[in-house]
């Protein structure tokens, strides 16, 4: 697996730059992968990160958007609007977990 | 004479999955010692590979409809009737007409389907008509009709939501629409368009390419990581949460799909009405008398007949072992063995598990195949057009198929080689 420098810290990414090891993962590595992708980090932000991150500990998945939608009371619309085109891949990424996955 | 408890299996659904069970498992137990129920609200049981092919006149709607009771096995009581909730700590099911069921073991084996009403705009004056699908008998038998008033235009084939039922079926009735144009000397009058919330052809790397490729070659159109909001029927186009419209003169969809309603009446079902079970064992993970077969559960593979069948054969070596009162010891791996239709007579295979991504090679047999896998050919076709008779006559009575459950990776090549 790659290492690459992220905030000052060497953290194993995978090939598409997500955080190999989720338990890897810092606020400070959150922010910097969220400054890498563009996007402002608010309180609702992190709020979602925190979420993903619980729930990805709790159920051994990365949450799909719907799931984060019905569990926050979030509609998928504010989700778009907050990690604009891909939501639920930048918000993995920004979350150290891995991409949700779409089942064959 | 002692005459010990009859114990009692409940199975919720006759479809697939619900048939295959409760007549395999009645040759195996006893009728003095088990009862086993099958629950389904209708008697209709339609080979829904078929509803591809009915838009395309490819098959007929009786060639693919029969009822549910000519496949239920003596001594198997089926009950026709709604079921209202499960209640798993009494270990119950309530139906809708007051009737309750007791069981000792419960199959949830109530499939998934489309739910258009879960997108604005889907459902309305045109449903059916412009916005088509072929997830129902009604609808492939509207969209048969639309197909032939057909002359020409954007025709979108758009997938709402991963998982759904079949998930190679948009693909494949892209493949067969191009085929179908072109006979009719449409094809160049129209543009096809495919969008897909992927951000590909398919979901796995191989597969992807192979399947992209053909897209390529038939100059369809893709429009990828596209989430939809709503439908505007009056202007006809798709809206996707990140503001894209997509238009389309006719528009097939494959809806939401999701899981049946007294699963989440129930407390059973996640976001989608799917029930959370151990993948290896279908077992639920909260309720161990309690299992999900085919469609109805959450394993991490394909919702699809094959899967349907490979897990069966599983859970009945498995439930055998149990009711012994011996550990489980049989694994399901997540084989999935799917058809591709391309047109012009041929088909692809697609052979994978919960392991292995959809690979080329030959199955089942190394380099005698006769079937080769991810690539087109006449003998996949045929493999496609006989199954509908294998299917009424040996897969849903319970007949072995001379096919393990667990996939081989005899005669595959790596996805690296």
């Amino acid at each position: 697996m790659p290492t690459t420098t992220i905030a000052g810290t060497q953290v194993e990414v995978n090939e598409e730059g997500f955080l190999s090891n989720p338990a890897d993962w810092t606020q400070e590595l959150g922010a910097e992968f969220a400054r890498l992708i563009n996007v402002e980090m608010t309180d609702e932000h992190w709020k979602l990160v925190t979420f993903l991150r619980e729930d990805y500990k709790a159920m051994g998945e990365t949450p799909t958007l719907r799931r984060v939608s019905t569990q926050l009371g979030l509609p998928v619309k504010q989700l778009f609007t907050m990690f604009p085109g891909k939501p639920a891949k930048k918000m993995s990424y920004v979350a150290g977990v891995p991409k949700p996955k779409g089942c064959v | 004479m002692t005459t010990a408890t009859k114990k009692t299996l409940v199975v919720l659904g006759a479809g697939t999955a619900g048939t295959m069970v409760a007549n395999k498992l009645r040759h195996r137990l006893p009728k003095t010692d088990w009862t086993i129920t099958v629950v389904d609200k209708t008697d209709i049981h339609d080979y829904q590979p078929g509803y591809l092919f009915i838009p395309f006149g490819m098959n007929t709607p009786e060639q693919i409809r029969k009822t549910k009771h000519a496949f239920i096995g003596d001594g198997v009581d089926l009950v026709l009737a709604e079921i209202d909730k499960v209640d798993p700590v009494a270990k119950s099911v309530a139906l809708t007409d007051g009737r309750t069921l007791s069981y000792d073991y419960l199959v949830i084996a109530s499939g998934t389907g489309p739910r258009p009403d879960q997108t604005p705009g889907m459902l309305g004056d045109e449903w059916h008509k412009s916005v088509g699908e072929f997830y129902t008998y009604d609808g492939a038998v509207a969209l048969r009709d639309q197909m032939r008033a057909f002359k020409g235009g954007r025709l979108v084939v758009h997938i709402t939501e991963l998982p759904f039922k079949c998930p190679v079926a948009p693909l494949e009735f892209t493949f067969l629409a191009d085929d179908y144009l072109r006979d009719r000397g449409l094809r160049d009058k129209t543009e096809i368009v495919f969008v897909t919330p992927l951000d590909g052809a398919f979901t796995k790397p191989v597969a992807s390419k192979e399947l992209g490729h053909i897209l390529k070659e038939r100059n369809v159109t893709v429009e990828t990581d596209f989430m939809v909001e709503s439908i505007d029927q009056e202007r006809k186009v798709l809206i996707s949460y990140d503001e894209r419209e997509v238009p389309f003169d006719q528009l097939v969809t494959i809806p939401l799909n999701m899981g049946a309603e007294f699963v989440a009446r129930s407390g059973l079902g996640d976001d989608l009405n799917y029930v959370p079970v151990d993948k290896h064992t279908m077992r639920s993970t909260e309720f161990p008398e309690v299992f999900a077969l085919g469609d109805a559960s959450n394993i991490p593979t394909s919702k699809a007949g094959s899967v349907a069948h490979f897990s069966v054969e599983i859970f009945v070596e498995n439930f055998m072992e149990l009711i012994a009162g011996k550990p489980m010891t049989h694994s399901f791996d997540g084989h999935a063995n799917c058809f591709v239709e391309s047109g012009g007579g041929k088909a692809l295979l697609l052979d994978f598990n919960y392991d292995t991504q959809p690979l080329t090679g030959t199955f089942p047999l190394s380099k005698i195949g006769p079937m080769t896998l991810l690539k087109e050919s006449r003998a996949n076709h045929l493999g496609k057009l006989a199954f509908r008779h294998i299917y009424w006559n040996m897969l849903l009575p319970g007949r072995p198929l001379g096919l393990p459950p667990a996939m081989s990776m005899s005669g595959k090549i790596p996805a690296d080689a």
